[in-house]
């Protein structure tokens, strides 16, 4: 059972309800992957031991000068101009190498191997029951679905029938579309304001209508803001599973690095219908899991 | 002319509120061209209510398309794909094009050469008319590719029209991250606003975003929404940014007003002109200025 949560509009508590969720659900030693590799925020929450470090990227073309010929079939085939043949030398641009390895195979000399170039890191651990992974895009790198592909390849072989939980970026583009591939549900998260809406729509187009999952919604800081939000959920037929009132005593604890059902655990039961709510819609789980 | 990036790391914590409340102070004071650069997720619209005066085709990018016809399912191109974009099946195999990342490796080793490739429409971009000044924005479509491509279209149209027009300043209003799209948005641009909030996330954020702008070489200020929900995390971001010698140049405080003149499409500055957020921000577009010697002239 893997749950995407997700937002398009920044802000509006995906790591707050990923967070609370996996606690809520501790008893079935769920995996948390926070995908969120531009700012990874999760394990600010959880706090887990990460004892595994390893660093990640993409294939990038190296030539051997003694079999190059300098024929220049590589620089064709590179979509992004990122191998170059100028007179008796060979340009290579790692940061513009999307590591297809179209350059390698197209080599009629067999002059090109490939060497990592590190774009991030992946590490992992425990928080207690629950397993904890997250990637880290370095500085300055541009490419953020590398990392998050290499996130998820790592820990979800292993993940089998577990609980996962994946903490998406926000926006709607190639990052949260790499995300939500191979979910079983998405859990978006808005807010109750134009904004919210606005965002809500566009993160509905992607995973209910591109990728074809099925989607619920969490409404964040219910309370604020205007009617917009439920008026949409209304005519497009969005479940809306669970609401979370504006508190301000929820954001101080969420500033101060405190999960929300630690923070305040009469929450805690909510979360825990909410998961029931998404295995019910789903269908994905068990009867026995939803008795449970 | 000057360029103004408005940028936060984390989501979510106000950088259009703020970008629409400095479009309405500077526009006071001189012309000025605003740039949505948050493509996946545009709102500065939803505050200005812009005139949309044109609407232009944005092509993303290559995405293999497999000829049924053509294709004797050998599986090479499903071998040779590093992006899992091959769907196999039993007569022909096709490709997803949601995962296809374009490279054309497919392209050239299908044997049968069943395999091109076409550049499908990916969203859309506006030239629109605000009531501040014009406005450049997009729409990239569900789970499209290139945001920053797109990203670089609308503020390269932003900048020749304020360069055509003589307008002295334009303000990009960024997305979220450090990736692609905040690369995109970050360069050229003369100085980055910050806005960061004080929290465990917040102060995590503003690092990595620092980071970003300093390894681009674009100097930075900082401004501190809801500076009041957290004054500890409050006093860290201002201890962090006098270790690293950035301007703390605002503290706006924690007040509903905000969502409720986001509501009224209007921003915090005309909504209520008078309250604590609006003159805090009037402050910010002070400081801003006088980092520019008092003028944006370069």
């Amino acid at each position: 059972m893997i749950i995407a949560v997700a937002s398009g509009k920044g802000g509006t508590g995906k790591t707050t309800v990923a967070t609370s969720l996996a606690l809520s659900v501790a008893d079935k030693a769920p995996l948390f992957l926070d995908c969120d590799v531009e700012e990874p925020n999760a394990a600010l929450f959880l706090k887990p031991a990460l004892t595994q470090r390893e660093r990640v990227g993409v294939l990038i073309p190296e030539v051997d000068w003694n079999e190059c010929t300098f024929c220049g079939r590589c620089a064709q085939v590179c979509m992004w101009h990122a191998i170059a043949v100028v007179g008796r030398q060979v340009l290579i641009f790692p940061e513009l190498c999307h590591g297809c390895g179209s350059c390698t195979l197209a080599c009629p000399e067999g002059a090109i191997r490939e060497v990592l170039h590190v774009m991030g890191s992946l590490e992992s651990g425990r928080a207690g029951p629950i397993l904890f992974g997250q990637g880290t895009l370095d500085v300055g790198q541009a490419m953020a679905v590398p990392v998050i592909r290499q996130l998820k390849k790592k820990h979800l072989v292993e993940a089998d029938g577990a609980v996962v939980i994946l903490d998406s970026p926000p926006g709607t583009s190639c990052p949260v579309v790499e995300t939500m591939r191979g979910a079983d549900f998405v859990l978006l998260v808005t807010e109750p304001t134009p904004f919210g809406l606005h965002d809500l729509r566009l993160t509905v187009r992607v995973a209910r209508d591109e990728l074809g999952l099925p989607v619920g919604v969490v409404v964040n800081r219910d309370g604020v803001g205007d009617a917009g939000v439920d008026g949409y959920c209304a005519a497009a037929g969005l479940p809306i599973l669970m609401r979370i009132p504006h508190d301000r005593r929820i954001a101080e604890a969420i500033s101060e690095g405190k999960a929300l059902v630690e923070a305040l655990p009469e929450y805690r039961p909510g979360f825990i219908e909410l998961y029931q709510r998404i295995v019910h819609r789903d269908g994905g789980g068990t009867a026995q899991e939803v008795a449970r | 002319m000057k360029q103004l990036v408005i940028l936060s790391g984390k989501g979510g914590t106000g950088k259009t509120s703020v970008a629409a409340a400095l479009s309405h102070l500077a526009s006071q004071e001189l012309p000025i061209v605003l740039v949505d650069a948050d493509v996946d997720a545009a709102n500065l619209e939803l505050v200005l209510g812009p005139v949309r005066l044109e609407e232009h085709a944005f092509m993303g990018g290559q995405v293999a398309i497999i000829d049924p016809d053509l294709c004797r399912p050998c599986a090479r191109c499903l071998d040779v794909c590093r992006f899992d974009a091959i769907l196999p099946g039993e007569q022909t195999y096709r490709v997803d094009p949601l995962a296809c990342e374009g490279c054309a490796s497919c392209v050239h080793q299908c044997p049968e050469a069943a395999i091109r490739t076409q550049e499908p429409q990916a969203g859309l971009w506006f030239r629109s008319e605000t009531r501040f000044g014009p406005l450049f924005h997009a729409e990239l479509w569900a789970g499209q590719e290139n945001s920053g491509k797109l990203v670089t279209m609308v503020k390269q149209q932003g900048r020749l029209l304020a360069q055509d027009a003589r307008r002295e300043l334009l303000i990009v209003d960024g997305p979220p991250g450090i990736g692609c799209p905040v690369i995109s948005a970050c360069a050229g641009a003369d100085l980055a606003l910050l806005v960061a909030e004080p929290t465990v996330s917040g102060i995590h954020d503003l690092e990595r975003i620092l980071a970003t702008v300093n390894h681009f070489r674009v100097p930075a200020l900082v401004v501190v929404n809801k500076a009041d929900l957290n004054c500890v995390q409050t006093a860290r971001i201002e201890a962090y940014c006098q270790e690293n010698r950035i301007q703390l140049v605002g503290r706006l405080p924690y007040d509903t007003v905000v969502t409720e003149a986001m509501v009224q499409g209007q921003p915090v500055t005309a909504y209520q002109p008078e309250g604590a957020v609006a003159k805090a921000l009037r402050e910010v577009w002070a400081r801003v200025q006088r980092d520019w010697g008092g003028s944006t002239r370069p």
